[in-house]
């Protein structure tokens, strides 16, 4: 009997989470492709009110989030993690009044670093808002406390 | 209600912190600036809700990176007149500390700026100024 994956808990996760509960995000789901989180629309995010473009901080966010889960799917328990760096790329302004979504893969696992690369977008990430690209330390402190 | 971004980076004697209350992001996370004669200082005072991890417990990643972001953005507005608000193309976030929960600083440096890219670099410090728990590098479009 294989144990439950831990992306079954992905979802309180988010919810325990006080900056994604702070901005709205919630957790949508994980597959072949990642795991996607989606911040719906709010005024209280936007960069610029002239044309109600969510901040590119939020942007940053969301993606930060998503990429850290991509490696606890990965890694399927759960490892405390640090964010080594985080590149994101920001090709076109998310569209006012729409959910923004991200999905983020962990395409490489070694023992202590994830990964990772990312796409935020509102219906396709073949039409990206951003793209990122992250690696994160993974805490292990079983080889630790062997070392 | 606060003034258009786009006039205000325009004027002559733009001030930071106007530039900070025309942004809804920069006031929701609570950001505000110092000014020592030209000298910028952004402010990210502590707050619970910007948490990421409760149980150490440490700022969200995307707090200090979103900060950092506004902090450059807050610093070309300040040194520099521009026909739009400057854009970010990319950005690199390394993430050098845990940020714990207290109040948080930044100050960013104009490496260059040219007709249509400025490259800026940020680096925040919570206690110590040399102990910096991230840096950014940014470029952002300003033609």
């Amino acid at each position: 009997m294989s144990q439950p994956p831990f992306s079954n808990m992905f979802a309180e996760i988010v919810g325990h989470t006080p900056f994604m509960k702070a901005i709205g995000v919630h957790y949508v789901g994980t597959g072949p492709d990642g795991v996607t989180l989606a911040l719906p629309y709010r005024d209280d995010l936007v960069g610029d009110p002239e044309t109600r473009v969510l901040s590119s901080g939020v942007v940053t966010a969301l993606l930060d989030n998503t990429c850290g889960m991509a490696v606890w799917d990965r890694v399927n328990e759960f490892k405390p993690l640090a964010t080594l760096d985080l590149r994101i790329d920001y090709m076109r302004p998310a569209m006012p009044d729409n959910e923004l979504k991200a999905t983020a893969r962990c395409y490489k696992l070694t023992r202590s670093v994830g990964f990772v690369r990312a796409f935020a977008y509102e219906v396709s990430p073949d039409d990206p808002v951003a793209a990122a690209q992250a690696a994160f330390i993974i805490s292990n402190p079983a080889l630790r406390a062997k070392a | 209600m606060s003034e258009d971004l786009s006039k205000l980076v325009r004027r002559e004697d733009c001030h930071p912190a106007d530039v900070l209350a025309a942004i809804p992001f920069a006031r929701f996370l609570g950001v505000y600036v110092e000014l020592a004669g030209d000298e910028l200082t952004a402010h990210l005072p502590f707050h619970d809700k910007l948490i990421g991890n409760p149980m150490i417990p440490a700022l969200h990643g995307g707090v200090i990176g979103a900060f950092m972001e506004i902090t450059a953005m807050a610093q070309l507005a300040f040194s520099e007149k521009f026909d739009h608000i400057p854009k970010p193309i990319d950005v690199t976030i390394q993430y050098l500390r845990s940020g714990k929960p207290v109040h948080t600083y930044a100050r960013a440096v104009l490496n260059r700026v040219g007709r249509t890219v400025a490259n800026v670099e940020v680096s925040a410090w919570q206690e110590q100024k040399h102990h910096p728990i991230a840096t950014l590098q940014a470029h952002f479009l300003i033609g």
